[in-house]
């Protein structure tokens, strides 16, 4: 077990590696001289595009700038790099503790600082979205597929499909303006930390999390029906109703455990892409989260922070992968660990 | 014959009549009828057999015949599907057919236990071998943990698997294909129970394993004294094990015995198309195997009068009415078949013409 997540992990490792490495050479060797994007209107003073290549390091061929920021994610890097400076004026250098994913010149800070303080907003709007859709698209699946071809089945379904079929920014504003503004249903939709006060985080993640939810939640309510009533079709099954185990034994013991199982690959995956943030949710909602971060920083050129968010949530979904094939080796007998 | 075990009982052991209010299983005119998009399928129509308490019934057929929906019907596994059953079923003074899902289900596993064709898709993948036997004896007995575990290892040793307290905590897919039958045959008899229903229990595996647990079903139901139906389509089977044989096509009875009666003297053309078609070790090949022509009737428009007129190479010159009516299946009598040709010259058409190639 232990070699098997020490595999999966140098695995992921690897591939972190190249992944990092691609981002890197698309952003900074391509066809946008990233320190155009660090000047404005000064840029036209002769000698200011040369010292600020200097300063942050662009003068540098790819594959050592590429040594530099490996570096600076597990030691800190400094904003010029240069030791002389460092003696004589210290000020001067910008410097950006580990793990520095680079120096935003835009926005005069370092990624790191700007992706910690956006991360807690869409993780928690990852958290809220989540636990609505498991809860609604999971129990609406078992109910859909308890009630197959029913009634409750057809309504369960069809809602499902409405909601899915509407655009999320179209859902985002009419929770936004109608549910929260106009007919004052629930409370004003404002991120509060949750160190701040538990009670307000929740209340205010409930709209912008709903909106999320509605867009997965057809998609989960549709699989788990399919999933249940696989599963339900199962010699198995047919077995557990033989040995004369009662209904719910049946269905939550040896039904739910072959139907849910392969959801939670999909949950963990669909999950670890929310943390990266949702775009168009957070704009709708005017969240400073990550989703929001990315958009603006793409749409401004700069490039140190959308290296910073791609590979962040690169490395995201490389551990969630990693952790779905772990915990399915533990939940699935028939999974080998060779 | 083929090399029929020594279990088999002689013609001589008398069998009780089908009437017998004492049978352990009465089955009566039962009918399992599925209704489908292209009309109304008739799996089982009209059934009646009795199976006395300690014997082996073997049913026989081929695909589509009926049996294993029968022997469902008996559990109650059509429960809570769009099956339309009728008909009687007696365990004991009983009828499965007319008491309450929940007294059924506290009969299920304990009165009457059911092992599976195919043993792996029968087993739940996610648990352990011993987590599903335990489960079975729980349910019915409420005992600790610690006594089902024992008495799982103690009914894996009995069924023959090695190691029983190390295997109790490995998975279906860990153990071989004779080895998981083992175990469902564990969790079938951990119970105790009066009746064993198995279905097609070898027909998933090797041929060389085949035998063994044919001889593990016959040396447990020595010992446990239960009551067997046997379903199969393989004679070779039910040669080993069953006291009488019931033979089915297109969801009816078309002959009852003895198994002697049946392999020696049987009376009607199916079987006698069945035991043509099984290969026969005690005897020099002399010519190939016959198979019977065409297929398995349709259940859902069967072949008018006797549904095994298409396919009888004896209906032309038998002149009977076997398109036009239904030929009459007595339970009462000792060896019934179901067929428009009279017995006296059925048995001529046998020793003639069918004895001589068998």
């Amino acid at each position: 077990m232990y070699a098997y997540v020490i595999r999966r992990l140098f695995s992921g490792l690897v591939m972190l590696i190249v992944m990092s490495f691609a981002t890197f050479l698309m952003f900074f060797n391509g066809a946008v001289d990233p320190v155009r994007y660090t000047c404005g209107k000064a840029c036209g003073v002769p000698g200011v595009l040369e010292r600020n290549r200097a300063m942050l390091g662009y003068d540098d061929p790819v594959p050592v700038q590429y040594a530099k920021f490996v570096k600076g994610v597990f030691v800190g890097r400094d904003f010029p790099d240069d030791p002389a400076l460092r003696k004589s004026a210290p000020e001067t250098i910008a410097r950006c503790d580990a793990p520095c994913l680079g120096y935003s010149p835009k926005e005069n800070s370092t990624v790191t600082s700007m992706l910690a303080e956006r991360a807690p907003i869409s993780a928690s709007l990852a958290v809220a979205a989540f636990i609505m859709w498991i809860a609604f698209g999971v129990g609406g699946g078992i109910v859909a597929a308890l009630y197959k071809g029913r009634w409750p089945d057809k309504l369960i379904v069809g809602t499902a499909l409405i909601f899915y079929a509407f655009p999320t920014f179209f859902i985002g504003l009419f929770l936004y303006k109608f549910v929260a503004i106009k007919w004052e249903l629930t409370p004003q939709p404002v991120y509060t930390a949750f160190t701040e006060d538990p009670v307000a985080w929740a209340m205010g993640l409930f709209l912008p999390g709903l909106t999320l939810a509605l867009f997965y939640i057809a998609g989960y309510i549709r699989l788990t029906r399919s999933y249940v009533i696989e599963a339900a079709s199962e010699d198995y099954l047919r077995t557990a109703k033989a040995k004369g185990l009662d209904k719910r034994t049946i269905l939550w013991k040896h039904t739910m455990r072959s139907a849910l199982t392969p959801l939670i690959t999909l949950a963990a995956l669909d999950f670890a892409g929310l943390l990266g943030g949702a775009i168009i949710t957070e704009t709708v909602f005017n969240y400073q989260g990550l989703g929001k971060l990315a958009v603006d920083a793409a749409t401004t050129w700069d490039l140190p922070v959308t290296v910073g968010i791609v590979l962040t949530l690169s490395t995201i979904v490389i551990l969630a992968n990693i952790i779905v094939d772990v915990l399915y080796a533990v939940i699935d007998p028939r999974v080998k660990l060779a | 014959m083929i090399g029929r075990a020594h279990h088999a009982p002689s013609s001589t052991v008398a069998l009780d009549a089908p009437r017998d209010e004492s049978a352990l299983l009465r089955v009566e005119g039962l009918k399992v009828h599925f209704p489908t998009e292209d009309g109304l399928v008739k799996a089982v129509d009209g059934l009646s057999y009795t199976v006395p308490a300690g014997r082996t019934l073997g049913i026989v057929g081929e695909s589509g015949s009926g049996k294993s929906v029968s022997s469902q019907a008996i559990m109650g596994l059509h429960r809570g599907s769009r099956a339309q059953v009728s008909g009687n079923i007696f365990f004991d003074s009983t009828d499965l057919l007319q008491i309450g899902d929940e007294q059924l289900r506290r009969m299920r596993g304990r009165d009457i236990a059911m092992v599976f064709q195919d043993p792996l898709s029968a087993l739940h993948p996610y648990y352990t071998v011993g987590n599903q036997i335990m489960e079975a004896y729980r349910v019915h007995h409420n005992v600790s943990k610690s006594a089902a575990r024992t008495r799982t290892i103690e009914m894996l040793d009995r069924v023959g698997i090695p190691n029983p307290d190390k295997r109790i905590d490995q998975y279906p897919h860990e153990f071989s294909g004779g080895m998981r039958q083992r175990a469902m045959i564990a969790m079938a008899l951990i119970n105790d129970p009066r009746l064993i229903i198995a279905d097609e229990p070898t027909t998933a595996l090797d041929v060389t394993v085949q035998a063994q647990i044919l001889e593990l079903l016959v040396g447990l139901q020595e010992e446990f004294g239960s009551s067997i139906i046997i379903i199969t389509h393989d004679l070779g089977v039910v040669a080993e094990m069953a006291h009488e044989i019931l033979v089915m096509y297109g969801g009816k009875a078309v002959e009852r015995g003895s198994a002697d009666e049946v392999f020696y003297t049987p009376g009607h053309p199916y079987t006698w198309g069945l035991l043509s078609s099984m290969p026969r070790m005690d005897r020099a090949r002399l010519e190939r195997l016959r198979p019977i022509a065409g297929n398995p009737p349709s259940l859902i428009n069967p072949p008018s009068g006797c549904a095994f007129h298409p396919r009888c190479p004896f209906m032309d010159e038998a002149k009977y009415h076997c398109v036009s009516q239904v030929p009459v299946f007595n339970p009462e009598l000792p060896h019934p078949v179901r067929c428009a040709i009279p017995e006296g010259e059925r048995h001529v058409i046998f020793e003639q013409k069918v004895k001589p190639s068998l």
